[in-house]
């Protein structure tokens, strides 16, 4: 059973990037809308990646997985250093929440950021394509799973970092590459071999890949195969993230 | 009933030893004093009785619940207020105030909330921004959130650290209030005149260990008498009386005539006796001032390593 103290936890954080919409919800949301305006222009009918499939209705999809890992990772990793930064972080190690709890509240608020922008993206950019719905549980099954890996990122990255700087690092360095080359833009089929099997290295291509099926039916790889690789991902992250909030790593000290 | 068991804590910073072994027993309903200068290891204290920092060895409960096993229970029953000014600028006061008391699974506690807020002047200030705060007000907010989920034992921080007149009126009003009615309270302080008005018993920190431990008014009884400061016009000190002297101004050092003595005294009883040894010796005192040792001579002359 949920306890209060998580409850309230997860209240909290969720209440945290909604007083600031306008930055954390909607400028992403426009963010996405200028990639697809300029990438969809430029591109739509040049690139043909699946049967049947617009070169707009592929990008959307990619856009909006985009925007909810991107966003799941920006909430928990950004309100963590800032709370660390500023020490108001102690308001929530004096109580009794257990590293379960923060590890679950944080995730969750997380994903619920994550999943807004990305459905806010979608609302706006669908109607740029015929955009069809293949598998819908699919969908939500690959954008959960993504939204939690990217919140469990961000609460690792929140933990390690002690300066906004090294956030910045980890973002731009890991989290950005990762996203951008995981097919967002294209099939990773369209690449050289050597690239394609990087990509194929690289998790955040399955949570796209597995997506993306759940919308044409038709992905780069067999979405069950997807499944086990990104669920397995997860477990590993959400292990390291509650090992580190148990053992108090620089946080606790 | 044992509110804070502290058994042979340590704690190490790579060279530096914040805490060598101390060791203290805080009783429930206690008003109990921490001091010690900056670095004595006070605040490093607090925070293993908080779960803030962990130690290196040994063991803190409250009420029974080790700080580290037993966490959830343990920080049930205490409430902290963290010495630095910190605040969530995302919230309001109310919204803060609900929130923590939400953490520690009170999600309706409004009532209570309104009367902290009620006592700590706060309750004009319910919808404002924590960021749009003075500095005071702020520290108020601390001191309410500490308090929200009515904790048996409190943990002050340096509570008056920077705040004015009014506050600290206030708060000691509502802390002693609470003190009264069964809540254990560990202060720490730098204004040793509040330590000593508040706190029935004190325990002085230096270098990270526990160098005096005690009833306020045993310490100060055992450690250093009240002074006798005797203005003679005319007349000398009888012999006698000599070893009693503390400090002594004569000729040139004062600004009148005559001679000023120091005089320690223990018991008021000999007050009395002195003055009379001074009218037998034909002395005329032109001035007398009976000064009481306070905690701040003691602080100092247990710091100087110079008291037991």
């Amino acid at each position: 059973m949920m306890s209060t103290g998580f409850r309230t936890l997860v209240y909290k954080e969720t209440l945290r990037f909604y007083k600031v919409a306008t930055q954390t919800v909607a400028a992403p949301i426009l963010t996405a809308m200028l990639y697809l305006l300029i990438f969809g222009h430029v591109l739509e009918g040049r690139v043909q990646v699946y049967p049947g499939v617009s070169y707009t209705a592929f990008l959307i999809t990619g856009l909006v997985m985009m925007s909810v890992l991107q966003n799941s990772f920006a909430n928990s990793s950004s309100s963590l250093i800032q709370s660390k930064i500023t020490g108001n972080l102690v308001f929530v190690l004096l109580t009794p929440l257990s590293h379960w709890e923060i590890f679950s509240a944080y995730t969750i608020a997380a994903m619920v950021r994550g999943l807004t922008v990305g459905l806010g993206v979608f609302v706006v950019t669908a109607w740029f394509a015929h955009m069809t719905f293949a598998w819908p549980l699919w969908i939500a099954v690959f954008a959960l799973l993504g939204a939690a890996i990217l919140g469990t990122m961000g609460l690792i990255a929140g933990i390690w970092a002690e300066k906004f700087d090294q956030l910045a690092a980890f973002q731009n360095f890991l989290i950005m590459p990762l996203t951008f080359l995981s097919g967002v833009f294209y099939s990773i089929h369209s690449l050289p071999p050597f690239w394609l099997t990087v990509s194929h290295l690289n998790p955040f291509f399955y949570m796209i890949d597995g997506f993306r099926y759940g919308f044409f039916g038709q992905s780069d790889i067999n979405p069950w195969t997807s499944l086990a690789i990104v669920s397995a991902f997860l477990v590993v992250l959400a292990l390291l993230a509650i090992r580190l909030l148990k053992s108090g790593y620089r946080l606790r000290h | 009933m044992t509110a804070i068991q502290i058994s042979n804590v340590e704690k190490r910073y790579q060279s530096l030893q914040a805490l060598g072994g101390v060791s203290l027993s805080i009783e429930e309903g206690e008003f109990f004093g921490l001091l010690g200068p900056n670095g004595a290891g006070k605040t490093t204290l607090i925070s293993i009785i908080a779960g803030l920092i962990r130690p290196d060895a040994g063991t803190v409960s409250i009420h029974g619940h080790d700080v580290v096993s037993d966490f959830r229970a343990a920080r049930k029953a205490v409430g902290v207020v963290p010495q630095e000014l910190v605040f969530d600028p995302f919230f309001t006061v109310r919204e803060t105030l609900r929130l923590q008391s939400g953490y520690f699974g009170l999600p309706n506690n409004d009532k209570w909330i309104d009367e902290v807020m009620e006592n700590l002047d706060l309750t004009n200030k319910a919808d404002t921004n924590m960021r749009a705060l003075s500095g005071g007000m702020k520290r108020r907010v601390l001191v309410a959130q500490a308090l929200v989920h009515k904790p048996p034992v409190i943990v002050l921080d340096e509570p008056t650290a920077g705040v004015d007149v009014e506050l600290r009126q206030t708060l000691w009003k509502f802390i002693s209030r609470l003190n009264r009615e069964g809540h254990t309270i560990v202060l720490t302080t730098h204004y040793l005149e509040e330590a000593q008005a508040m706190c029935k018993r004190v325990a002085m920190m230096k270098l990270g260990k526990v160098v005096a431990l005690d009833t306020m008014s045993s310490l100060i009884r055992r450690i250093s008498g009240s002074q006798l400061i005797v203005h003679l016009k005319s007349g000398d000190l009888p012999q006698d009386l000599h070893p009693l002297v503390l400090h002594a101004e004569t000729g040139s050092q004062l600004s009148t005539l005559g001679r000023k003595y120091s005089l320690k005294v223990n018991e008021y009883m000999e007050v009395e006796t002195i003055l009379a040894r001074l009218r037998e010796s034909g002395a005329v005192i032109d001035e007398l001032q009976l000064q009481q040792a306070d905690l701040e001579d003691i602080f100092l002359q247990i710091m100087d390593g110079g008291a037991p």
